[in-house]
């Protein structure tokens, strides 16, 4: 059970359970829709872009409390960060599920950390970053993106 | 359930005797046994397949068909023996009907390319259900596409049943096929095939049927069924996988062209003109997977040495007392309440997503699929984006349908 608890940390099922940003945004200038067709997730990310700012960014979709609680959690911590910025949170990020990360991540992910526990699970890798990767494929301009 | 009646069913099969054959049962997974309920994916190997194959890899390996040594007579003779177990094992009237495929889905592509580019043309009609694996969608939608034919998808009710009026109604002299499964991989549903067949051929439809979820768990006979062809993967009736089997009717047979061309399939070859090899070599083009020929007659021999209705009869007491028993935990909701079923217990828990259902079960060394099991358009009749489903073979045990619940119960304990 404890195992368990490292990757279904209580802050990851509030998330799942109270998505934050969970909206469409009718402003949005930026839109992608991120698949993983290999379990049916399915996410759309909106970003309202203030020239290099991320002004405003939402999502809507359907998918495991994993990858609900990546992208409502993503959401929180890149509005107001440039997208150069958001790009070097999703490496750290990725860094952290993969096990990779040569510190524990650093102050910059923040709560972030919490999806830690993901690496012990690689089959839960691709719902821990289908958010980051549609957020990618928006700020790149591409109208959709898979985890394949 | 009493001590003495421990793991023996009411049919008295002894189903701990049984779970010896299987080596890899006896390993535990993140330290507990393991429960394997993902047998609809594919199914675990008896000793006696796996013997098989290395029997033939260390004795007999040779090519079939070709060479005069005594390897290759060998090789031969034991390949040809097992079409012979196939055609027992389905009661087609002639071994030359045994075709044999990498697979289900290679059989329905084979019926797909070769009856269907021959006998569908241009506002013709091929019927299919709603309840169909990926695998009998695609081909025809392919073959479809190509013919400028249309596909036509029978409705299935809220039970998971398919809905044999609208069936009946979209049969018509159009109609140039029927394409169907057996069970449901996806909800465990049991067609009557033998209807099915008999209203097809009152259009004069020919019938293929997907037995993948069929062959391990009921007795197929396709004289009894009637139908014109029957497909069916070896990996899910505890043979090796990349083998499979089509069964066709000779006379359907003789008049298709060959699906691939290479050695083999023929009797002479000019670059004037190929004369093509008689059935069944016409369809098996190239060196075929003979040790998983090989595995599949163990593997079928087997489960005729079980019996198939004492399995059957086993499986059901065992699935429906997992179902009766999950039916009954807070939040879940079973997908698929046929009255006739095999094999399969499908279900939702809540608002918690089948990804996380199968995460914590892993945890608790119950494997399970989670997901669309290739079946999209069930999910979507069912408004759904997944199950999580546990589906059982002739080794599960009540016990482990315990393990099942209380692994479930586990799931609500982490979402609650």
């Amino acid at each position: 059970m404890s195992d368990l608890r490292d990757l279904y940390q209580d802050v990851i099922l509030e998330h799942s359970k109270a998505p934050r940003n969970y909206k469409e945004l009718p402003a949005a200038n930026h839109k992608a829709e991120g698949f993983n067709p290999l379990c049916g997730d399915r996410f759309t990310v909106y970003v309202t872009m203030d020239g290099d700012a991320i002004r405003d960014i939402s999502f809507q979709g359907s998918g495991c409390a994993i990858s609900k609680a990546s992208a409502s959690m993503m959401t929180q911590i890149v509005k107001g960060k440039s997208a150069a910025e958001a790009e070097k949170l999703f490496e750290s990020f990725h860094n952290l599920v993969t096990g990779q990360a040569n510190t524990n991540g650093g102050a910059e992910l923040g709560k972030l950390a919490v999806f830690s526990g993901v690496s012990e699970y690689p089959a839960r890798v691709k719902c821990a970053t289908l958010a980051w990767h549609t957020l990618q494929a928006a700020l790149e301009g591409k109208q959709e993106t898979t985890t394949e | 359930m009493s001590v003495a009646a421990k793991g023996v069913s009411g049919a008295g099969f002894d189903v701990e005797r049984v779970r010896a054959d299987f080596p890899i049962l006896q390993q535990k997974v993140h330290g507990k046994p393991l429960v394997y309920l993902d047998n609809a994916a594919t199914s675990q190997k008896p000793r006696a397949v796996i013997e098989a194959i290395s029997r033939y890899y260390e004795g007999t390996n040779s090519n079939v068909h070709r060479g005069v040594h005594y390897l290759s007579e060998l090789a031969t003779a034991e390949y040809e023996s097992v079409r012979e177990t196939a055609r027992s094992f389905l009661n087609a009237a002639d071994h030359k009907e045994i075709i044999f495929v990498r697979g289900t889905t290679e059989a329905i592509n084979l019926v797909a390319q070769s009856y269907g580019r021959a006998h569908v043309g241009s506002g013709d009609e091929i019927l299919i259900t709603e309840m169909e694996h990926h695998s009998n969608i695609v081909p025809w939608q392919i073959l479809c596409k190509e013919r400028g034919a249309m596909l036509r998808v029978a409705p299935i009710s809220d039970a998971g049943e398919l809905d044999l009026d609208s069936f009946s109604k979209l049969l018509g002299p159009k109609t140039k096929l029927v394409s169907v499964t057996h069970v449901s991989n996806a909800l465990g549903t049991i067609n009557p095939i033998r209807r099915i067949v008999d209203m097809a051929h009152s259009v004069g439809a020919p019938v293929l049927v997907d037995g993948a979820q069929a062959v391990p768990h009921l007795k197929v006979d396709v004289q009894a069924l009637g139908c014109d062809f029957y497909a069916f993967s070896g990996h899910k009736v505890y043979g090796p996988t990349g083998i499979g089997i089509l069964y066709g009717k000779t006379a359907l047979l003789e008049k298709m062209p060959p699906y691939q061309g290479g050695g083999d399939m023929i009797m002479s070859v000019t670059f004037e003109k190929t004369v093509y090899n008689r059935l069944p070599y016409k369809f098996e083009a190239g060196t075929p997977d003979i040790a998983g020929v090989i595995g599949l007659g163990a593997a079928l021999n087997y489960v005729s040495r079980l019996g198939i209705e004492r399995i059957g009869a086993q499986e059901n007491e065992v699935v429906r007392y997992a179902t009766d028993a999950v039916s009954t935990i807070p939040g879940v909701r079973v997908i698929g309440t046929a009255k006739e079923k095999a094999g399969v217990l499908s279900f939702t828990l809540g608002e918690v997503h089948p990804h996380d259902i199968g995460t914590i079960l892993d945890r608790e060394g119950v494997a399970i699929r989670t997901g669309h099991h290739c079946s999209q358009p069930v999910m979507q009749h069912f408004g759904i984006e997944a199950t999580a489903r546990a589906s059982f073979a002739l080794y599960n045990t009540k016990e482990e349908a315990d393990a099942l619940v209380r692994a479930i119960e586990k799931v609500r304990e982490v979402f609650a």
